[in-house]
């Protein structure tokens, strides 16, 4: 069986994300994996070693770092590692689907795992453009996945709670909510090993990847415009204000 | 291979009769079978035979350890104890016991045979690492945060130097300064970072500065020390960040550095020779206790407190420092110093060494107290007004702990903060 995983490569908001006119200053910000692609990862790894088969692992370097989570990715269990060179800090989604769809093709898939989104677009629609790229069914939101023959058994998550289990024909893409154990830990030292013996795949960006739905003009921090009241007192007292705030608002 | 370990068996016959009388002693044995048959050797043997971990085979059973196991105070743990748990069917390598240990040593220092769980604990841990087995994911979170950031609170390596804005003093950066130094101090990721890291932080700069030291730090060439990452199991991670370290480290001229934290001066002067690095290492404390005839004129502000002060494992028991943060308090106009009744040598750990600084929630699953609540109700107990520490992870677990056993009337400040104040004469 043929998997793969397409990852994103995104902006860290560990710290405060530095703006420079129309977009962020990707010169002032560390690049991340997108944590719903750990997520895919480990999923992908899961399915191979319970019903066998090889895991490929495909991204956009975008600023020239990702051979760094490529190897993590190996390290976890993945076999192949392939990177688009892009060198386009902000390649949106769009672009970035129509670039991971072109060199997926080649590598003819039983299944496509991807993060059902990334805190930077968060449109969620790497796995849904994939999918009509490669002319394939999409299923999202999804948190484990069991592989039988040519069927996946998928559940997929809704709002509210509710859950439920799909029969999916293979070949499918598969949008990953989380996976149905958590992701694994990767010892540095192999991580290290693998760093000085890996060959990682390059691919020139091809395709178009239908452009962005929405063009950036302009981008700033939100600004404060008001601060949050600190009630103070004993707990009756604070009780009394509460009462009294949700009155005034008419929610009481 | 034939096994190290024989089972033990059974002396007494199950029946003897000579001249008609039952001499087996049937009658006068336990109603159940003795646990003595129960033995098995194989998951000692499977500890003992980690590298590193050879000493788990040699303990004997005395119990010296659980007298001052600090885990065992909160819970029913201790390297006597995890013999025996092996003994009875606990495979080490699997099993939540396995990551409680702080590797405080204060075990290895009664220890009649050397059972050193400070080399057990990391073999052990770094064998169920590598074979995939449970790590609690707390820790994982820390060891990729210093995989990725080069600090375990994962926060951007550009900003760590960022706290020098606030120092109130010029904190210089060798890579700016273009000339050698006297001290090359080695900062620390807590310090750094953390807020109340950076109280301290600040305050060792204003100190240094007055007492006229020719100092510098790396600033963002500087990485974590990983030393509590290598107790927790991660050799790897470790060598990754000595690499970086050791490499500016060579980068400048210094002729010795300072360290804030007693974790990194056990890294550098410990254990980074192994790295090929061998320089002039000493703590902070070490170090100011050293200028204390230049420093005391300084301390012109009395700090009216009654002040007990809690010993960091890698500073005292691991590095041997128990008097040059006592002479720093005494040193302090003011200040009455109480001790704890466990002190120096048998001091209690925090429960932050050994990876347990990101172990919190894991361990209090397992334990009836954190460790840090221990000791501040110990600290508290001696009616102390400021509960004193000289080790970057004690700042926010003692705060954390003094609030959580309703003891906020503890305050808890580093060695640091307290000079600094009685220099500065701010409340």
């Amino acid at each position: 069986m043929n998997i793969v995983v397409a990852i994103k490569h995104i902006p860290s908001i560990a710290d405060e994300l530095p703006v420079n006119g129309s977009n962020i200053d990707f010169d002032s910000v560390d690049f991340v994996l997108n944590e719903f692609d750990e997520q895919s990862i480990e999923q992908a790894v899961l399915v191979k070693e319970a019903s066998g088969g090889t895991v490929t692992v495909v991204g956009v370097d975008l600023i020239g770092e990702l051979d760094n989570v490529l190897h993590l990715a190996l390290a976890k269990g993945a076999d192949n590692a392939v990177k688009i060179t892009a060198d386009e800090p902000g390649a949106d989604s769009h672009q970035q689907a129509g670039w991971l769809a072109e060199a997926i093709r080649g590598m003819s898939p039983d299944i496509v795992f991807t993060g059902v989104q990334a805190s930077n677009d968060l449109d969620g629609q790497i796995g849904p453009m994939l999918a009509a790229y490669l002319d394939l069914p999409y299923i999202g939101g999804v948190s484990s996945v069991e592989v039988n023959g040519g069927t996946a058994t998928v559940n997929k998550e809704f709002a509210g709670g509710v859950g439920a289990k799909y029969a999916v024909s293979l070949p499918v893409v598969v949008g990953v909510q989380a996976a149905s154990k958590p992701p694994r830990y990767a010892p540095i030292s192999k991580v290290r090993q693998i760093a000085q013996t890996a060959a990682i795949g390059k691919v020139a960006p091809s395709g178009d990847g239908a452009g962005a739905g929405l063009a950036l003009k302009k981008m700033a921090p939100p600004v404060a415009t008001g601060h949050a009241e600190m009630l103070t007192g004993s707990s009756k007292d604070v009780a009394a204000k509460i009462v009294e705030l949700l009155k005034s608002k008419g929610l009481a | 291979m034939a096994p190290k370990y024989q089972k033990a068996i059974a002396i007494e016959k199950e029946q003897a009769v000579v001249d008609g009388v039952d001499i087996s002693g049937h009658w006068n044995r336990m109603f159940e079978q003795r646990v003595i048959f129960e033995y098995t050797p194989e998951l000692i043997e499977k500890v003992a035979s980690i590298p590193g971990a050879e000493s788990f085979a040699n303990c004997y059973q005395c119990a010296k350890c659980i007298a001052v196991c600090p885990v065992d105070v909160v819970g029913n743990y201790g390297p006597r104890k995890l013999y025996r748990y092996a003994q009875t069917g606990l495979d080490l390598t699997e099993a939540p016991e396995l990551w409680l240990c702080t590797t405080c040593a204060n075990c290895l220092r009664v220890c009649p045979k050397e059972v050193n769980m400070v080399k057990i604990m990391p073999a052990a841990r770094e064998q169920a690492i590598l074979d995939g087995k449970f790590v609690p994911n707390e820790l994982q979170q820390a060891f990729e945060a210093t995989a990725n950031t080069g600090n375990p609170l994962g926060q951007p390596q550009r900003k760590r130097e960022a706290w020098i804005q606030n120092a109130g003093v010029e904190v210089p950066v060798l890579r700016d300064l273009g000339r050698p130094v006297e001290v090359l101090w080695y900062v620390g990721s807590y310090p750094s970072y953390h807020p109340r890291g950076m109280d301290a932080a600040s305050a060792a700069a204003r100190i240094f500065t007055a007492l006229g030291i020719d100092f510098a730090i790396l600033g963002k060439e500087e990485k974590d020390d990983a030393d509590s990452q290598r107790l927790a199991g991660e050799k790897g991670l470790f060598e990754m960040m000595a690499e970086h370290n050791i490499e500016m480290f060579n980068k400048y001229e210094w002729n010795e550095m300072v360290v804030t934290g007693p974790h990194e001066l056990n890294a550098f002067k410990n254990v980074y020779p192994k790295y090929g690095f061998e320089r002039p290492v000493v703590h902070y404390t070490t170090f100011l206790a050293r200028h204390l005839d230049r420093l005391k004129p300084l301390l012109k502000h009395p700090v009216n407190k009654k002040i007990t002060y809690h010993d960091p494992c890698y500073l005292g028991r691991h590095n041997g420092e128990y008097e040059a943060p006592r002479q720093l308090l005494q040193a302090i106009p003011g200040v009455e110093l109480v001790e704890m009744d466990r002190n120096r040598q048998n001091g209690y750990c925090c429960g932050g060494g050994g990876g347990g600084m990101w172990m919190d929630s894991f361990t209090a699953k397992h334990t009836t107290m954190r460790l840090s609540e221990k000791r501040a109700m110990e600290a508290a107990s001696t009616g102390a007004d400021v509960l004193a520490v000289a080790c970057p992870f004690e700042v926010s677990r003692f705060e954390d702990a003094v609030k959580s056993t309703g003891n906020e009337h503890v305050g808890v400040l580093d060695i640091l903060e307290l000079l600094d104040k009685s220099m500065r004469g701010e409340p």
